[in-house]
């Protein structure tokens, strides 16, 4: 972790729809005997079962900037809430948000994106989304705010596993890979997962960026062939219908998909930075969630970046190791991604 | 005050960092108010410590948890935590709860009216308690950003998302809706009630000509505005969020409409906190390198009080007559200065 990070508050964010569990995982959170405290930000009061002073209640008011773009939003209790806690600093070692059921993640990840305060002091941990086994493959259908939290997600704890079969497990689970291939993804009963699965990931510390997702080392270049693949058919054919990869179906989700690039040319900068620039700009409102690590012509310097719809950060991260391949990849999360052009635009950055 | 008058040939800065009497608060400080002649250091968490200029300091335990808001009349301070309690605590150390909010939400915002009336807020709820204890409310569209009494008369400018709504607590009148787009975080009115001005989430300010509603847009800033003082008969408001101070004219009907603002004491540092000397066109600044300056506005001729070293400064205060002055810094590191 950097030094800057290191002495920042880490916030992680416990976001799932309606009924998965939050709650439930919130309670385990605070009861588990692991000597820390946290300071919780939750939507509802008395669901709580623990003492703790530290608990504030939150309105979940998303604000516009003032460029009045849509995707371009920001919590702005968060903003107060952290500048008040931030007064009894030393008093608790990481922040809990818990989001409503309905809440899009977005608004939340980008405050830290924005918000000069805000970034001073703390820093985004993770987004962990709790899906109930048994609904979530309805609720995929029916709700799109469902969609948007496991899209978003870096963990997800499928809950309740204990209350589905083993194809139903297996299903849902191609589901949630076919919306977000790069989460990693841990299945609970009455969300019993280690704490240290869900707390302390650094999935937005740009120097730990990727190292902490095998599924992007594993399966991106997997995934990129399938949706290649899926790409030569009609989005209604495969809706529906699962195929298998060793073992595990895949599910091709109707308007949510992600999209991994890769190339062992150098990348040129010149070309690179105004292209992404450029993508996130128009369309930003499409892409959820996007990473990436870059090596550049002439520079012995990994380059990082993330981003979330429009905003984006980056900076040089370290030195390319010697027995390290000089590869870039990108990964995008993001509904109706224009996966093509996205694809050509990226190939004409090659120097 | 002719400490303001630097020798011309001096081409060192005038120094009076020696005559600052240190003070050592336990915990950091966020706000300074003055009761007289003594300086109440509001600290981050539950206590206020008072210091008079022989330096010695005295906490006094006012909140059960982070103190989010603080406002001062000259007599007592009255202030809103964490803890759901809006507390007041006076020059003798009395403190009283005016009041709890029955969910235990955050009292965010609190003003203080001449008269004794008391205002303060938690979540999207003003609330107003005249001195003989009659209580009123008002439910704003989003949680208040900040709250502030008029000059005259009693009325209450609530800022919120979206703009400001301004109530007549003891009237029956619908209150009126200022309107500009974005998070209103703070505000305030001109001492000739015809100016109100926010500062916003976005790093601008925003104004409004009280008599026509016409929009005064004050931006340019690199950083949001934490701090803003009214210099002497509201002649300028001072401004933090830049690398030097920045002072806008407010002395013609029109405000700074279609003026420059004046900007003093560039330093390599951004201005946290400003705070305009109540008797003399002179403000003091503090910067997030730790340095304190006194600046004469009609020329920017400049009083060193404190070095840049340590943490960025957190508080500012002038007494009554403007000859104290008091600071202390994000760690607590603070100092009295009499003139």
């Amino acid at each position: 972790m950097s030094e800057a990070a290191a002495t920042k508050i880490p916030v992680t964010v416990l976001t799932g729809y309606l009924g998965a569990g939050k709650t439930t995982l919130l309670n385990r959170i605070l009861s588990e005997n692991h000597g820390k405290k946290y300071a919780v930000i939750v939507n509802e009061f008395g669901e709580i079962g623990i003492d703790n002073d530290l608990i504030i209640g939150a309105d979940e008011e998303v604000f516009e900037m003032n460029n009045g773009c849509v995707c371009c939003t920001v919590r702005g209790d968060l903003v107060r809430i952290i500048d008040g806690l931030m007064k009894r600093k030393g008093k608790f070692d990481a922040i809990i948000l818990e989001t409503t059921g309905l809440a899009d993640p977005a608004p939340v990840a980008q405050t830290f994106f924005v918000d000069e305060d805000v970034r001073d002091k703390t820093m985004l941990d993770a987004v962990v989304t709790v899906a109930d086994a048994k609904w979530l493959s309805d609720r995929l259908k029916d709700a799109p705010e469902a969609k948007n939290q496991i899209a978003f997600a870096d963990v997800i704890v499928l809950n309740k596993t204990d209350l589905v079969t083993k194809p139903e497990l297996a299903e849902v689970e191609a589901r949630i890979r076919g919306i977000n291939p790069y989460a990693t993804l841990h299945r609970t009963e009455r969300a019993q997962v280690k704490l240290s699965d869900v707390l302390g990931r650094g999935a937005f510390d740009l120097d730990r960026i990727l190292e902490l997702e095998p599924e992007f080392l594993d399966d991106g270049g997997h995934d990129h062939d399938h949706d290649h693949h899926h790409d030569h058919h009609g989005h209604d054919h495969h809706h529906d219908h699962g195929h298998s990869h060793g073992g595990m179906k895949h599910y091709h989700d109707e308007d949510m998909q992600s999209l991994s690039l890769r190339t062992d040319k150098p990348v040129d900068p010149t070309k690179f930075m105004p292209w992404l620039q450029d993508l996130v700009a128009k369309d930003g409102e499409k892409i959820l969630r996007s990473k990436g690590i870059l090596s550049f012509k002439g520079d012995d310097d990994r380059y990082v970046f993330q981003g979330v719809h429009m905003m984006l950060e980056g900076d040089h991260q370290r030195k390319w190791k010697k027995d390290e391949a000089r590869e870039s990849r990108l990964v995008f999360i993001g509904r109706e991604l224009p996966k093509q052009a996205i694809r050509d635009g990226f190939a004409k950055t090659i120097a | 005050m002719k400490d303001f008058n630097p020798a011309p040939e001096t081409a060192s800065i005038v120094s009076v960092t020696d005559r600052v009497t240190h003070v050592k608060l336990d915990a950091p400080a966020t706000t300074v108010h003055f009761l007289g002649d003594v300086a109440a250091f509001v600290g981050a968490e539950e206590k206020v410590t008072f210091a008079n200029s022989d330096g010695e300091a005295k906490p006094v335990t006012v909140h059960g948890g982070g103190i989010l808001c603080s406002a001062s009349d000259g007599k007592r301070i009255v202030m809103g935590g964490d803890d759901g309690k809006l507390v007041s605590v006076d020059a003798r150390s009395n403190v009283e709860t005016l009041a709890t909010d029955a969910k235990r939400r955050w009292i965010d915002n609190v003003a203080l009216h001449a008269d004794g009336a008391v205002a303060w807020s938690a979540g999207k709820t003003a609330y107003v308690r005249a001195p003989k204890g009659e209580e009123k409310t008002l439910d704003v569209s989003s949680t208040v950003g900040g709250l502030a009494f008029a000059p005259k008369g009693v009325r209450l400018a609530v800022a919120h998302y979206n703009g400001v709504t301004l109530w007549f607590p003891n009237m029956g009148a619908k209150p009126e809706f200022l309107e500009w787009k974005g998070s209103h975080l703070g505000v305030t009115f001109s001492a000739d009630n015809k100016f109100l001005v926010t500062s916003m989430h976005e790093s601008a300010l925003h104004g409004w000509r009280l008599a026509d509603s016409r929009h005064m847009r004050m931006t340019g800033y690199p950083a949001r505005v934490r701090s803003v003082s009214w210099s002497v008969g509201g002649k300028f408001l001072a401004t933090s969020g830049s690398d030097s101070v920045i002072l806008w004219p407010f002395s013609s009907k029109d405000g700074p409409m279609g003026k420059e603002p004046l900007m003093l004491a560039p330093l390599q540092a951004k201005a946290t906190v400003v705070a305009c000397n109540p008797k003399e066109d002179v403000f003091a600044v503090g910067y997030s390198d730790g340095t304190v300056l006194m600046v004469r506005i009609e020329d920017g001729a400049e009083i060193l009080v404190r070095r840049n070293a340590g943490e960025p400064v957190a508080a500012l205060a002038w007494n009554a007559k403007g000859l104290l002055l008091a600071f202390a810094a994000e760690d607590g590191d603070a100092g009295l200065l009499t003139l």
